[in-house]
């Protein structure tokens, strides 16, 4: 399908979200938006899928002009879109979500859910994207759940299939098999528009590029001639440094000693196997691993909000394992969450407010009883000059800003108070690479202060670049600590539970224990699935 | 990643101005139009009144249809269209009218009142009534706004209500003091027994989980099962009375008239609108308001941000509770000085529905329990001059918290767009990144 959008303008109050945006997606393209945090791209996409009503432009379907006036005249029309922040029903199943709004009917009044589930299932068998039909969708992971949003794209016939930052949730693996799934459907003959932030997905599957900047078209390409680094200055309009000596870290004493941990996730399954780790005050210490491993639960041990089962967490030689989140974060202790939307934002509130969400109750921002909302708003007007936090007021609702800028807020917030120990859970999920590379340079000056850092991420070049060592983590363990020059493929035979030195002995003989008992275990890890 | 339960239409206190587009009402009238696209977008209050002015015509097509004279002037429209039109127009209008002379004032007795210096205690009644009526209402609607912005549901403003009025009765009678001082123990004692009625709910769903909605409701009948024991036993019966009856509150601790002796309304209107202000000051203003309403707009970013969650559910269920409980004090000292065994009426519901009708902010309960008062008040007065029955007042009521509660169908019926793309999100809430 080939869509052409014509001088699309749309405006927020004073801020041209949409200054004049042409561009044309012909048939069987893959078109790559790319720009700024804040740059208008889905605000764009919002435009031509119905949800928002533009102030002028035209959008012309196979070069007839349409007008859509709610998202079911677009999905009507062949459009279908994938959002940033997903749009399912977590207590529905996959079936029924993926038949949301069109479900099938049978004697005209009842849900013909043997033919959702049919047709969830022969969708997902077309196109290769394996799903549970009657799983419950809040009890899956996130890429599941992205799989989801595409089935429920494509079960409408979608024949222009928008993906709005759809690889910013997903591992290297997941991604690779979504440009598997978009090649394939553009080899068919559907457009697809993609929004995302990593250069290295643009030449991986994009035919063509836009950038935009400040709401406007800043420029378009080809994506086989233009370079990372022409990618990055065209987005951010300045020379970006991509890769980044961050200097040798001076360790001192450890602040965080973490020793047999023993944590089972909120179903009850085991998820952190009597882990150890150190993290020294002035290093960054990341951790590598395929997402699942365990990392969400280590953190949320760390931070106060899952009691571990067994183990000690020491901060500065204190014990603090089953401290209360308030207790972690009196002690000095920082928590950037992996999902901004779930635990680290109040959408309906100000950003001002959510800028303060963990130190409301602490000076400047209160005395006594009485919250100062000056205070609280100085704070907010420094914060969003120096994080670049795209909003017109401190007083907006964060509900109102680009994924990116919410991003920002949340990273701001942590980093804004005194630190004893940072823990980092993809810091820079959704960030421009202007905007990763000076979260980065705050995380690093972070260390260089002394603070003790601990980075958990699911971008292997985030880990590489950031980490002073490299711990990887495996089924709740951690499988090894090693420097970071050993080698992405060193690395990546880690993160799968094999010892590239001694493949053959390294699982029964790394930790104490006889056989049985860690075969066992083994069985217990996550209800003893493989992974 | 369990959804909540999302109440009627939680929203913060804090107005959120969210950025609006232009509609294209589809509606000729000018004034619909500028309805819809000055106002309508992130503005409920647009949607609010729309609903009165629907739920208003609903009542003139009801009372059409209900009313032999005008069905049959209506059964001939079409060899007389202009008398079916009047019938309803007069019918309608006479209704209407009694309901805002009996709630609010009658024009021509203001008139004669201001030319001749008479009869001010006759014009001023129907107002006083409106005030004295809207009172607890206002109080106990405060009570259950503060519990739903906090995510708390607080269905037992009820049985709250008579526990504060149990406390307050006893303090009122047991206890001889000067009277500025016996007062302000009464109000305390109304605090205290609604606070305690609370505080078991809240104590229970943080300690062991139990849902508050349940706990609630079933304590509105242990509550009003202990008032029925009271009542009929020392030392609260009054002695020498066959029926079930407390004893009355002393005179020192009953609230003054404002008005003189012969007008209802006393200082209970005065202490609700305090009561508005120091809840509105609360949410706004203060820490613990703060964490109230962070809990209430997303708990799990509540509790990653160190906020004690069980620690909040207690203390919404406290104040929650205490509020209830001066609503009942504000009962039985402004008007009827003993308890009854159907002390408190309906308050404690009518609450609810006040509280969802102002969007759970102080101002809107405020307005919003004025106009249920003054509805109340005016259906008496109306059922009294035209012998139309009170019900229709119910169903005007009904239909206005049906409308507000699904702000989609009043979006439906006059063509307005959907609030900004934003909020739509908020209510759909995603996981992404
Ligand atoms: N409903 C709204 N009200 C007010 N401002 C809005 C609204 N929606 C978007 N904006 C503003 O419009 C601008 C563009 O937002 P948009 O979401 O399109 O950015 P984006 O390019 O998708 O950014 P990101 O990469 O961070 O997702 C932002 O500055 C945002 O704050
Ligand atoms: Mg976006």
């Amino acid at each position: 399908m080939r869509v052409d959008l014509e001088g699309i303008t749309k405006s927020f109050g004073s801020l041209l979200a949409n200054d004049l945006v042409s561009l044309t997606v012909n048939p069987g393209e893959i078109h790559c938006i790319l720009g700024e945090n804040g740059a208008g791209k889905s605000t764009l996409m919002n435009v031509l899928f119905g949800m928002i009503e533009p102030d002028a432009g035209e959008i012309r379907v196979d070069g007839k002009p349409v007008r859509f006036t709610s998202p079911r005249e677009a999905i009507a029309s062949g459009i279908g879109m994938v959002h940033q922040h997903f749009m399912l029903v977590p207590v529905f199943t996959v079936a029924e979500n993926a038949v949301l709004g069109f479900e099938p009917v049978k004697k005209r009044v009842l849900l013909d859910r043997a033919l959702s589930r049919r047709k969830v299932l022969e969708l997902s068998e077309a196109y290769g994207l394996a799903v549970d039909p009657d799983a419950i969708v809040g009890d899956l992971p996130i890429g599941m759940q992205q799989r989801v949003e595409i089935l429920k794209a494509l079960g409408h016939d979608a024949r222009l299939l928008i993906l709005d930052e759809p690889t910013a949730v997903l591992t290297l693996q997941e991604t690779e098999a979504l440009f598997k799934i978009m090649r394939s459907l553009a080899d068919s003959g559907r457009s697809i528009m993609f929004i995302t932030h990593k250069l290295k997905e643009v030449a991986a599957v994009a035919d063509r590029v836009t950038v935009l900047r400040r709401g406007r078209v800043a420029g378009q390409g080809d994506p086989k001639t233009l370079t990372e680094r022409e990618l990055a200055s065209m987005i951010v309009g300045r020379d970006v440094q991509l890769d980044v000596d961050w200097g040798k870290p001076k360790p001192s004493r450890a602040v965080l000693s973490v020793r047999d941990l023993t944590v089972y996730d909120e179903r009850g399954a085991l998820a952190v196997d009597r882990l150890n780790l150190e993290v020294r005050a002035g290093e960054i210490v990341s951790i590598a691993g395929v997402d699942g491993n365990g990392q969400t639960e280590l953190v949320r041990s760390l931070v106060g909000l899952l009691p571990p089962h067994s183990g000690s967490i020491e901060l500065d030689g204190k014990p603090v394992a089953g401290a209360s989140p308030r207790k972690m974060i009196e002690l000095g202790v920082g928590h950037i969450p992996e999902d901004r939307q779930v635990d680290g934002l109040v959408l309906p509130m100000s950003i001002a407010e959510n800028l303060v969400l963990d130190l409301y109750s602490r000076k400047p921002f209160a005395t006594g009883w009485r919250r100062d909302l000056r205070a609280i708003e100085e704070n907010a007007e420094r914060l969003v000059e120096e994080f670049d936090i795209r909003t017109q007021s401190v007083n907006a609702p964060v509900a109102n800003l680009s994924g990116g800028n919410q991003q920002k807020v949340v990273v701001a917030r942590e980093l804004s108070r005194e630190l004893v120990l940072l823990v980092a859970s993809q810091p820079t999920r959704g960030l421009d690479v202007g905007s990763i590379e000076y979260i980065h340079r705050r995380i690093v000056a972070a260390r260089d202060a002394g603070v003790a850092v601990l980075l958990v991420s699911a971008e292997l070049d985030e880990v590489l670049s950031l980490g002073d060592r490299v711990a990887v983590m495996h089924r709740g363990k951690i499988v090894d600590v090693v420097n970071p020059d050993v080698g992405r493929d060193h690395i990546g035979l880690l993160m799968t539970g094999v010892q590239p030195s001694a493949a053959e002995n390294s699982r029964t003989d790394s930790r104490p224990g006889s056989g049985a008992t860690e075969r066992l275990r083994e069985l217990e890890w996550r209800g003893g699935g493989d992974d | 990643m369990t959804e909540r339960i999302v109440g009627p239409e939680l929203e913060l206190v804090s107005d959120s101005e969210t950025g609006g587009k232009k509609g294209v009402g589809l509606s000729p009238s000018g004034l619909l139009r500028s309805l819809n696209s000055s106002f309508a977008y992130g503005r409920p209050w647009a949607i609010t009144l729309l609903a009165i002015v629907t739920a208003l015509i609903a009542g003139a097509v009801l009372l059409t249809v209900t009313t032999p004279a005008t069905l049959q002037a209506w059964g001939s429209f079409f060899s007389n269209p202009i008398g079916a039109l009047s019938a309803t127009w007069f019918l309608v209008g006479d209704v209407y009218r009694d309901i805002f002379t009996g709630s609010i004032v009658d024009p021509p007795a203001l008139f004669q009142a201001i030319t001749t210096g008479q009869g001010w205690v006759a014009v001023l009644t129907p107002l006083s009534e409106t005030l004295t009526q809207a009172t607890p209402l206002i109080i106990a609607g405060l009570a259950v706004a503060v519990g739903f912005q906090s995510g708390v549901f607080n269905i037992g403003a009820q049985g709250q209500i008579i526990a504060g009025a149990i406390c307050a009765s006893y303090a009122g009678w047991a206890i001889q003091l000067p009277s500025p001082i016996h007062l302000a123990l009464t109000v305390a004692a109304g605090l205290a027994g609604g606070a305690i009625a609370g505080f078991i709910p809240g104590i229970l769903k943080a300690k062991t989980g139990a849902h508050e909605v349940i706990v609630t409701i079933m304590l509105n009948y242990v509550i009003l099962n202990f008032l029925l024991y009271l009542l009929t036993n020392r030392p609260f019966r009054q002695p020498g009375q066959s029926n079930a009856i407390s004893r009355p509150v002393d005179a020192s601790a009953q609230l003054p008239h404002l008005l003189g002796s012969a007008l209802p309304a006393n200082l209970g209107i005065v202490l609700a609108l305090v009561a508005a202000y120091l809840v509105s000051w609360f949410m706004k203003r203060s820490t613990l308001g703060f964490s109230f309403l962070i809990m209430g707009a997303n708990p799990t970013a509540g509790r990653t941000a160190g906020i004690d969650s069980k620690r909040v559910t207690v203390l919404v269920m406290v104040i929650s509770g205490a509020l209830a409980g001066l609503a009942g004090m504000v009962i039985l000292s402004g008007s009827t000085l003993m308890l009854t065994s159907g002390f408190g009426g309906n308050v404690g519901f009518d609450a609810i529905t006040v509280a969802l009708l102002g969007r759970n902010r102080p101002l809107g309960v405020v307005l919003a329990a004025l106009l249920f008062g003054a509805l109340d008040v005016g259906g008496r007065a109306m059922e009294a001059a035209t012998g139309v029955p009170v019900d229709l007042i119910s169903v005007i009521q009904a239909i206005i918290v049906l409308l507000v509660a699904a702000p989609a169908l009043v979006r439906e019926i006059y063509r307005l767009k959907a609030t900004s793309l934003r909020s739509v999100e908020l209510g759909t809430r995603g996981w992404g990144a």
